[in-house]
């Protein structure tokens, strides 16, 4: 049984704070790291994987430090982000090459059932360079199993996969996580990590910002208040008969632009309250948009709490 | 050293056009010898003159440079050197196969055409071609651990490189005298000298510092490129 520790861990480059005094843990199964892009995901992983020492804190596999020690290797698989791999290999040989560097004692063998574990044994006498995205991902799987560890690092795997890809690559990550091994990948999709993840890190600007289950981390997210603006033939007159209503938590007029900004509690209640209210005053609506269904938003209302 | 590593080293860096670059300025100096010998009739010490500027002066540092860079800088700079480092190895074994490919290139393209360049201009009497080639080949040893040790460290590796293979190297060496101490080229060259027979090259630097600067050099420049590589780091500040 495998786990990662990241202790009271922050990084920093300069003046910049990636990881902002973190800590979590990470256990055998399948655990998403969420986060908008820039949030320091991939800072943690290159923490994670060894390869970016934390300024402050400790990050440890089964209490072992990972920076600096090249045999916690034979635990760790990584999946890197960026595409490069040794484009002029096959698809086997590059697989083989990093069994060989493993110093697995039969390289074929592992070669031949991680590649058959990604379902790239056709392809794999074609040279790494002439693969898709998906296929690359895949072989890019293959070489991090090679040598069955007990970790799995995958940053972010999805990225540019079509539905199909994605499906596949989920599928093979489940397998991962059921025969017990910790898989973590990163993601800045909430959609795809609640589809995988039966565990879920939130982490924003640096900061942890939640942690648990994937319907815990769903309803964090959709009973958040929700903010609208609103422009009508009658804000003034809108706005008196939608406070009257216990969804509606504020209601403000915008002095310079015309218009409502309103902020609800309570979302489906308020979808169905606000055509029913203008109907009955005979107010006609002109504008309804959502003032902060960016994810970004999301997240900084998660840390905020 | 691990030969998966020498393996893959050696197929990226001879693999592609660099391979053909080399070979096009390895035959480039036997052809000049060639010519020489056929259509001007020079003596030893014009041979060695000509070889001294052309093999020591220009072309030993611009392949240390294409060699010692183009064994790892590719690699860090698309990403997939993490391949080989996330890997239960010490980084210094991977240095250390990266430089033997390195080496190995520099003696074929760069040694091998200096030593056959004198024995076609001068013939196979005298000890020219014995002498350069040892200069040659220590020369080429440090450049290629210091080019490998730079592009280690250095994004910019390639330019900082050339600058120093041409500005420092030839221009300050030629300028100021005290330079001289600091200059593989000089260093190479003393080891010539003590091989070659009397009057024919000379050099700034006593055979004793140089050998000590050579050794000290490639040394220190392998060590410290392994210990960089033992704390490579994937991201920095985006």
């Amino acid at each position: 049984m495998a786990t990662l520790t990241i202790d009271r861990v922050s990084r920093w480059f300069g003046n910049v704070v990636a990881v902002n005094d973190v800590t979590m843990t990470i256990r055998p199964g399948i655990t998403g790291l969420l986060g908008p892009n820039g949030a320091g995901k991939s800072t943690l992983i290159a923490m994670l994987s060894g390869f970016l020492p934390p300024s402050t804190g400790a990050v440890t596999l089964d209490e072992t430090p990972i920076w600096g020690n090249s045999d916690i290797y034979r635990s760790i698989g990584l999946v890197p982000e960026r595409e490069a791999t040794f484009e002029y290999l096959t698809g086997w040989e590059f697989v083989l090459a990093n069994a060989q560097l493993h110093g697995l004692a039969d390289p074929g063998g592992a070669t031949r059932r991680a590649l058959a574990a990604v379902d790239m044994e056709a392809p794999a006498q074609r040279r790494v360079g002439e693969y898709s995205k998906g296929m690359r991902q895949r072989v890019k799987m293959a070489s991090a199993l090679v040598h069955d560890p007990s970790v799995l690092l995958l940053d972010e795997p999805f990225n540019g996969m079509d539905p199909r890809q994605r499906m596949q690559l989920m599928r093979l990550l489940r397998t991962m996580g059921d025969d017990g091994r910790t898989v973590l990948f990163s993601s800045h999709i909430l959609e795809e990590v609640e589809q995988l993840a039966q565990h879920i890190e939130v982490i924003v600007a640096g900061r942890h910002a939640a942690s648990g289950d994937y319907r815990e981390i769903r309803r964090l997210m959709t009973d958040r208040p929700h903010q609208y603006r609103i422009r009508s033939s009658d804000d003034r007159g809108l706005a008196a008969a939608l406070i009257a209503d216990g969804s509606v938590a504020g209601v403000a007029l915008d002095g310079t632009d015309g218009g409502l900004n309103i902020e609800t509690t309570e979302f489906l209640r308020f979808a169905g309250l606000l055509p029913r209210v203008a109907r009955d005053a005979e107010i006609s609506l002109y504008e309804v948009s959502p003032a902060d269904e960016s994810l970004e938003s999301v997240f900084s209302y998660l840390i905020r709490r | 050293m691990n030969t998966t590593v020498v393996r893959l080293t050696a197929r990226s860096m001879l693999g592609g056009r660099r391979v053909l670059l080399l070979a096009a300025l390895a035959l480039l100096i036997v052809v000049l010898a060639v010519l020489l010998r056929v259509f001007a009739d020079i003596d030893q010490g014009e041979a060695a003159a000509l070889l001294r500027a052309v093999s020591l002066g220009t072309l030993l540092p611009l392949f240390g440079l294409i060699v010692g860079t183009g064994a790892i800088g590719p690699e860090i700079d698309d990403g997939s050197i993490v391949y080989l480092l996330a890997k239960p190895m010490s980084r210094a074994t991977i240095i250390h196969s990266k430089l033997v490919v390195a080496v190995a290139a520099m003696f074929t393209f760069a040694v091998v055409p200096t030593v056959l360049a004198a024995l076609i201009m001068v013939g196979g009497s005298g000890s020219l071609a014995v002498a350069l080639g040892a200069g040659a080949f220590a020369a080429g040893a440090v450049y290629s651990a210091v080019f490998l040790l730079l592009a280690t460290i250095l994004r910019q590796a390639v330019m900082l490189g050339l600058v120093y293979a041409l500005v420092w190297e030839s221009l300050v060496g030629s300028v100021v005298p005290g330079a001289r101490v600091l200059s593989v080229q000089q260093w190479a060259l003393s080891v010539a000298e003590s091989i070659a027979a009397p009057g024919l090259l000379s050099a700034d630097v006593a055979l004793g510092v140089a050998v000590v600067l050579l050794v000290g050099a490639f040394a220190a420049a392998t060590w410290y490129a392994g210990w960089r590589l033992a704390r490579f780091t994937l991201t920095g500040p985006e």
